[in-house]
């Protein structure tokens, strides 16, 4: 039987690679008897739905912008660089 | 060709400085991200009004933002990496020596409002700051870009297990703080 800390790895490699149908039998089995692994089975999950959402929280924030100060020295980069090209 | 640069900022610089800076977690990086993007853009003009140009500069911006999240990563003093990669203890915070929880996991409030959804989102976001730099950016490219675990390897040059581990440690810390700080209030 699985330990709460093998269990809980395995739930996370789950996520990132396709775990042999033994690892996955023995997992079905722990959550069976592990609230605790369940909750983080569910929480683990949750999180990585969060962080997508985060993310798009950021995207769609017109509050943020790109400074005047930065647009001015990017475009003053490319416009040397683009001028060195040319000699 | 660079006039064109100076519409592409004004059209869709603050979009592409957000796109940036949702991934990168950092006001810096994020600007230097769409300078290198209007750099690539105006170099190999390939937009050929297909797409939009939105479209098209995020496309390139994506790969900037990859390019500089292994940066991140390579740039990590040495010995951060073999903390990271060789020490087994930092698990030891979670578990017994039976393997068994020290804390088992608490039920989460579900964020029912805007605002509590507004505050469960800032609590992760400062939960993701508190992650060690390599942990963040690989979670950051594996759970948010969804990027392969086998490209992911390859471009950072570590082992899938080493991967897998680090993801797993990044997981754990995020769990925990986001328990501490939004859970349990």
């Amino acid at each position: 039987m699985l330990t709460c800390r093998q269990t809980s790895q395995l739930i996370s490699e789950s996520l990132d690679r396709p775990l042999p149908f033994s690892d996955r039998i023995k997992i079905k089995f722990h959550l069976f008897l592990c609230a605790a692994c369940n909750r983080f089975n569910i929480q683990i999950r949750q999180l990585c739905v969060a962080v997508k959402m985060l993310t798009r929280d950021t995207e769609d924030d017109d509050s943020i912008v790109l400074s005047e100060d930065a647009k001015v020295r990017i475009s003053k980069e490319v416009a040397s660089a683009s001028t060195s090209k040319h000699h | 060709m660079a006039e064109n640069v100076n519409d592409w900022l004004n059209e869709h610089g603050d979009y592409l400085y957000r796109f940036a800076l949702a991934r990168l977690r950092d006001s810096h990086q994020a600007e230097d991200a769409v300078q290198e993007t209007m750099l690539a853009a105006i170099k190999n003009n390939s937009f050929e009004g297909q797409s939009s140009a939105r479209t098209w500069l995020t496309g390139i911006l994506k790969h900037k933002i990859i390019d500089m999240q292994r940066k991140q990563i390579r740039e990590q003093p040495v010995s951060d990496l073999v903390d990271l990669e060789a020490d087994d203890t930092t698990m030891d915070d979670f578990f017994n020596e039976h393997g068994h929880w020290l804390e088992r996991p608490k039920e989460w409030d579900k964020p029912d409002s805007a605002l509590e959804q507004k505050q469960f989102l800032s609590s992760l976001s400062a939960c993701l700051d508190k992650l060690p730099a390599k942990l963040k950016v690989l979670f950051m490219m594996r759970d948010v870009h969804e990027i392969e675990n086998e490209k992911i390897c390859k471009d950072l040059e570590i082992t899938p297990t080493n991967a897998w581990v680090m993801l797993y440690r990044a997981r754990m810390g995020l769990r925990k703080c986001l328990e501490l700080n939004w859970a349990t209030r």
